[in-house]
């Protein structure tokens, strides 16, 4: 059998897999965060709490609604983008000329206040949500059996990175959003309502974080607490590949979870802090993040 | 004359009110655990529940002086949950610490008061160490351990022909206190263990984990490790058609909560091992049925120990006459252990409530009828079977 590293070429691959499995959802996380900071200069904490969001209104619509799973992707990122332009529009907004520190302070405290208010109703433990039918089973690829959902996952994130860059990299709104942020008062006597550009801004980050929350539903237990677990890591995500880089974002994300699934196998216990190796490094030799531009 | 007269003192100093043998007029139990991470469940506000359910049941007060529990969130950091320990008993006169979930933090607060010279009865935390060379005299330990685990899952699995393993296992005390055990147990029986992989604890997927076990070609895959970490290392497994594939999974630290939590479908036919189920006998059910009531869920051992351990050290200031410690302690040592938990409980040298323990099997969706029924319990394994001989303990204090 072909050696790699000291272990069988298969199960190498298998682990490359499992890598880019994780790291789709690190890199659809990390991208509503870049998101949210490249244009709205908001630290946005309450991430986590909106990925679990995603989970939850999946399983509630399907609890009381009999809504299915594909029609649940849809919809709970629409719901949770709702709650998160309230929010935005009634009270990050009034943050906005304050110091960054702020607005990381509030979403903090919007996070602690939504995992509460969910752990109370729901218990730490969470609830299952099934995979679609259409979806399960598992294939096998010869050098491992891949669960069919798992497949989906990464081809699912893939396109919706893809079509979040070139929102905003590659059309109108997009560069009204980008010029918005550069310089928001010249914008605006351009006759384009900034406050409502930054609004949607928001609004599609946490869209974002619940489509990958609906993602994640099926494989790991819906629960209050499953934000919190993963937040971390996505800003370091975040810093690795350059605070506010979209494209840094995608990478990264595919990248460390690549990383981190190959910890696994060489040293496991390790496998927690190899991203926050990798962030100490490169915030070493390039303090502005892989992709990002010094400013 | 004079002797008389002592003997009438004597006799009015021990029928004074007994509320002067309570210190500060008040007995104050701490129960001290995980309430908003991965343990909640298992433990959690549930326990802090039992505990208030023992105190009513026992009428309120001993001794004439009210009882009263507080509580607090240790967050699974030992260094936290000493903190609180120690403002416990410093500044707010709290007599007793129990539940204490998490092995590390259990270990942490058991020493701390064994320096304070306070009693603790551990009901959360899994480890065999808290009665073995950390024992200590004033510390106990009620409702299950490592040793117990590991004799009930490991056992059965082994005579079931499951004689190669391979562990998963938390990267911290508890874990290794479980794959320790069930080793040891599993190669006792004949069988081989295969290797072992050690995670992170709160790690949330397991399948790079799941395809070294898989690739082990061991029969059993032992999890030891707890809460949430065992609900998605199951759920996992079921996805990458490791069950399916031959390979059984064995839970070795599992209780109702986490059944509960990741449901029937995916659970069913998981063999793990408690030491207690509500749906046994008549008062077991009319108690689940109170706790029910109370909290909206059924107990688990851990909460129905904790309710067996408020009552008993309860019951031991009372036969004491005081709640100063090392008397409470000697009681505790030597009362039987009677209630809705253990009918037949004893208290060994070495601090281990010796109690049954059973191996329940998780039914499927179709043959479980009332919600929340979901053991058959498929054997009863008497107490001193389960658990470790205190003689072989390695705690200094059995001779």
């Amino acid at each position: 059998m072909t050696m790699i590293f000291g272990i069988p070429l298969q199960a190498f691959m298998g682990q490359l897999l499992i890598g880019l499995i994780n790291g789709s959802f690190y890199a659809l996380l990390s991208l509503g965060l870049a998101v949210i900071f490249g244009l709205l200069r908001v630290i946005n904490f309450a991430h986590g709490a909106q990925y679990m969001l995603g989970a939850f209104a999946a399983l509630l619509l399907a609890m009381y609604g009999g809504v299915s799973y594909w029609v649940a992707l849809l919809l709970a990122p629409v719901i949770v983008g709702l709650t998160a332009a309230v929010v935005e529009k009634t009270m990050l907004s009034r943050l906005y000329k304050l110091d960054h520190l702020y607005g990381l302070l509030f979403t903090f405290g919007l996070a602690l206040v939504i995992e509460g208010t969910f752990r109370y109703f729901f218990g730490a433990s969470g609830k299952p949500y099934p995979a679609p039918s259409a979806l399960s089973g598992a294939s096998n690829l010869g050098f491992m059996v891949l669960p069919n959902y798992r497949g989906w996952v990464v081809v699912a994130s893939l396109a919706v990175c893809i079509a979040t860059w070139a929102l905003i990299e590659r059309t109108k709104l997009g560069a009204y959003l980008r010029a918005a942020t550069e310089n928001p008062s010249l914008v605006q006597a351009f006759g384009i309502n900034v406050p409502l550009l930054l609004t949607l801004t928001y609004a599609l980050g946490a869209g974002l974080a619940a489509f990958a929350g609906v993602l994640a539903a099926p494989i790991y237990q819906v629960s209050p607490l499953m934000g919190s677990n993963i937040i971390i890591v996505v800003f370091a995500v975040v810093v690795v590949g350059g605070m506010g880089s979209i494209m840094g974002a995608i990478v990264t994300g595919y990248l460390l979870g690549i990383a981190e699934g190959l910890t696994k196998v060489f040293y496991p216990e390790a496998s927690n802090i190899v991203i926050f190796v990798i962030m100490a490094i490169v915030l070493i030799l390039r303090p502005a993040g892989l992709f990002g531009k010094d400013v | 004359m004079r002797k008389f007269l002592t003997s009438v003192a004597f006799v009015g100093l021990s029928v004074a009110p007994a509320l002067a043998e309570v210190s500060d007029g008040k007995v104050k139990i701490g129960i001290l655990n995980d309430q908003s991470g991965v343990y909640a469940d298992f433990g959690g506000k549930f326990s802090y529940e039992a505990a208030r359910m023992a105190v009513e049941d026992f009428g309120g007060t001993v001794l004439g002086a009210p009882v009263e529990v507080v509580t607090a969130d240790h967050q699974n950091k030992a260094d936290i949950a000493s903190n609180i320990a120690r403002q416990w008993y410093d500044t707010e006169q709290v007599d007793t610490i129990m539940e204490l979930t998490s092995s590390s933090v259990g270990l942490a607060v058991q020493a701390l008061s064994l320096e304070a010279k306070k009693i603790t009865i551990n009901t959360g935390a899994a480890t065999s160490e808290l009665t073995g060379a950390q024992c200590s005299p004033y510390g106990f330990h009620w409702a299950y351990d490592t040793h117990a685990l590991a004799v009930g899952t490991g056992g059965a699995l082994v005579e079931e022909g499951g004689d190669s393993w391979f562990f998963l296992t938390a990267d911290y005390a508890f874990g290794y206190s479980l794959e320790e055990n069930t080793s040891n147990f599993v190669k006792e029986k004949g069988g081989t263990v295969l290797g072992a992989v050690r995670h992170p604890l709160a790690t949330t997927d397991y399948s790079s984990f799941l395809l070294q076990a898989q690739a082990s070609g061991a029969k059993v895959i032992g999890l030891a490790n707890a809460g949430m970490d065992t609900q998605n290392a199951i759920k996992q497994a079921a996805e990458f058609g490791i069950t399916a594939g031959g390979q059984r999974l064995a839970a070795l630290l599992f209780t109702l909560a986490e059944v509960h939590g990741i449901g029937l479908d995916a659970a069913q036919g998981l063999n793990l091992t408690e030491s207690f189920y509500w749906n046994r006998t008549d008062e077991t059910r009319a108690f689940g049925q109170r706790f029910m009531d109370r909290t909206g869920a059924m107990p688990n051992m851990v909460h129905a120990g904790t309710y067996s351990a408020v009552l008993s050290y309860l019951k031991a200031i009372e036969a004491a006459g005081t709640d100063e410690t090392e008397a409470v302690a000697a009681k505790l040592h030597e009362l039987p252990v009677s209630d809705v938990f253990a009918s037949n409980g004893k208290v060994a040298a070495n601090g281990r409530m010796i109690s049954d323990v059973y191996l329940m099997e998780v039914k499927k969706p179709g043959e479980s009828d009332t919600p929340w029924d979901y053991y058959t319990v498929k054997a009863t394994i008497p107490g001193d079977q389960a658990y470790l001989d205190p003689a072989k303990s390695g705690c200094a204090l059995v001779k």
